[in-house]
């Protein structure tokens, strides 16, 4: 435990010093989120709807953080500290290299309910925002995707053959993602064609869940995206165990 | 004499190649013991491999009677290791690395008593990668040290350092020797081998051709002084174009 925390209060500063993190999880959402509400305001989602467009859209922002830090952030950090063998150094005392892994995803999982702080606060000081569904299951697909998501970050992290290839694979999945996915440019105004090579990622699952719990929308009609988010969680999570590479 | 490290029939291949080749050594409390040979004799597998940080294919070690897999919780509480590279993050401060490190241990030694006995306390709140060669390389002795330990092992310390830095590190290691600690290093440097070795083993190409003292090494060969001894034992050709 007391490794842990050590660890922990150390990580977090060198992240902070970073800055990356701050960057894209903690600043980049809240501008999305005020250009949403500017540009949006308090229109309708589509003729009819229940929901103005800002709360439909209020899953898909608070997706980015959790991308960042487990489709970018794990992956590089994983394989630098790999590369710079300071994994290995962990194999020469008490501790394991474990304990630093499971310090960056609390790392990472704290950024994203950060980011999801700050966004919330945002929505709803300056758009008037409530979330209509219920606060307890938003926060339970919030750690779902989170999971399911870090555990792809864990798997390129774990078996990348160095920083250079984490850091082209972490490229390759993170800004699609981030781009077609709906966390920034909206799902709803892509065209069909789009949408359908949006479906195949990851995080355009998660965020189908995260709005349908925001918004309060019955949750059986996203039980395909549940399905992918915990199996590829499962099947990331199990590769990643079996083949990672320590050094 | 008490028996720190015993190493008995080590071996272990890369893809077919045999890298170290049936070596046996072992090293007494207080003692300090130096590895030496080329790049690529050996040297860094056999290290790691006591270390249980790579899997011999043959042999057995033990370091304080305690096995470096099956007992690795308990053993490194007491074994303190350098390894070649530097390994930190960046940007990270020379305080915070010495805090986290202490972290690890159940019992240690305070890193800033450390600090300042290595010349470096005040460097603490400068970030580790500002800090030049010989200033690194104390502080990475400060690290192997902070779990207060019985054994350390270091894999070229001095490795591009200057005479100067070199010497700082050579006082530092005699200070611990006196302590009583058990030192197994390994050095391409052979004036620092002279200066702080009881005994030493020359590798070539994964195979041990010498082991005893630094005046046995010296008496058994045709020269006069450790240097040319070394290299008349790694190299025959040495000894050839001196014949002409």
């Amino acid at each position: 435990m007391k490794a842990f925390k050590a660890m922990f209060v150390t990580e977090l500063k060198l992240s902070l010093r970073g800055m990356d993190m701050v960057i894209f999880a903690l600043c980049m959402p809240v501008v999305v989120m005020v250009i949403l509400g500017i540009i949006y305001g308090d229109q309708l989602a589509f003729e009819g709807a229940s929901y103005t467009f800002l709360e439909q859209s209020f899953g898909a922002v608070a997706a980015i953080a959790i991308a960042a830090g487990g489709v970018m952030g794990l992956p590089l950090v994983i394989a630098d500290y790999r590369q710079k063998k300071i994994l290995k150094r962990f194999k020469v005392t008490p501790t394991r290299p474990s304990l630093i892994l499971a310090v960056q995803l609390l790392n990472y999982a704290l950024y994203a309910l950060g980011s999801l702080s700050l966004i919330y606060g945002v929505a709803f000081f300056f758009f008037d925002y409530h979330m209509a569904g219920s606060l307890i299951q938003f926060l339970g697909a919030y750690v779902l995707v989170m999971l399911s998501l870090f555990s792809i970050g864990l798997l390129v992290g774990g078996v990348a053959k160095d920083m250079k290839s984490a850091s082209v694979l972490a490229s390759l999945l993170y800004f699609p993602m981030l781009i077609f996915s709906g966390a920034t440019l909206p799902y709803e105004v892509m065209p069909v064609a789009l949408q359908k090579v949006a479906d195949f990622m990851p995080l355009t699952h998660g965020i189908k869940l995260l709005k349908e719990t925001a918004l309060g929308l019955p949750i059986e009609s996203v039980g395909t995206s549940i399905l992918i988010l915990v199996v590829l969680g499962g099947v990331c999570s199990f590769v990643a165990v079996r083949w990672f590479k320590w050094e | 004499m008490e028996k720190t490290i015993k190493v008995q029939h080590l071996s272990k291949s890369y893809s077919g190649k045999k890298v170290v080749d049936d070596i046996s050594f072992t090293v007494g409390r207080g003692e300090v013991f130096g590895l030496l040979g080329a790049n690529g004799a050996g040297k860094s597998t056999t290290i790691e491999c006591i270390l249980g940080t790579k899997q011999q294919d043959a042999g057995e070690v033990s370091i304080l009677d305690m096995h470096p897999s099956t007992h690795r919780k308990q053993l490194f509480e007491k074994v303190g290791v350098q390894f070649q590279e530097s390994n930190y993050q960046d940007k990270l401060k020379v305080e915070e690395l010495c805090k986290v490190t202490q972290a690890l241990y159940k019992t240690s030694m305070d890193y800033l008593e450390l600090l300042n006995k290595f010349g470096l306390g005040d460097k603490k709140s400068q970030l580790i990668s500002a800090l030049s060669g010989g200033e690194k390389q104390r502080l990475f002795i400060v690290l192997a040290l902070i779990p207060d330990p019985e054994v350390v092992f270091l894999d070229e310390l001095t490795t591009g350092l200057d005479s100067r830095a070199r010497r700082d590190v050579w006082m530092c290691l005699s200070e611990l020797k006196a302590k009583g600690l058990t030192i197994l290093l390994t050095s391409h440097f052979m004036d620092e081998v002279e200066v702080l070795c009881d005994q030493i083993c020359i590798l070539k190409k994964g195979q041990m051709v010498f082991k005893g003292t630094v005046a046995e090494a010296i008496s058994s060969s045709p020269h006069a002084r450790l240097e040319d001894a070394y290299l008349w034992y790694t190299d025959e050709e040495v000894l050839e174009n001196e014949s002409i």
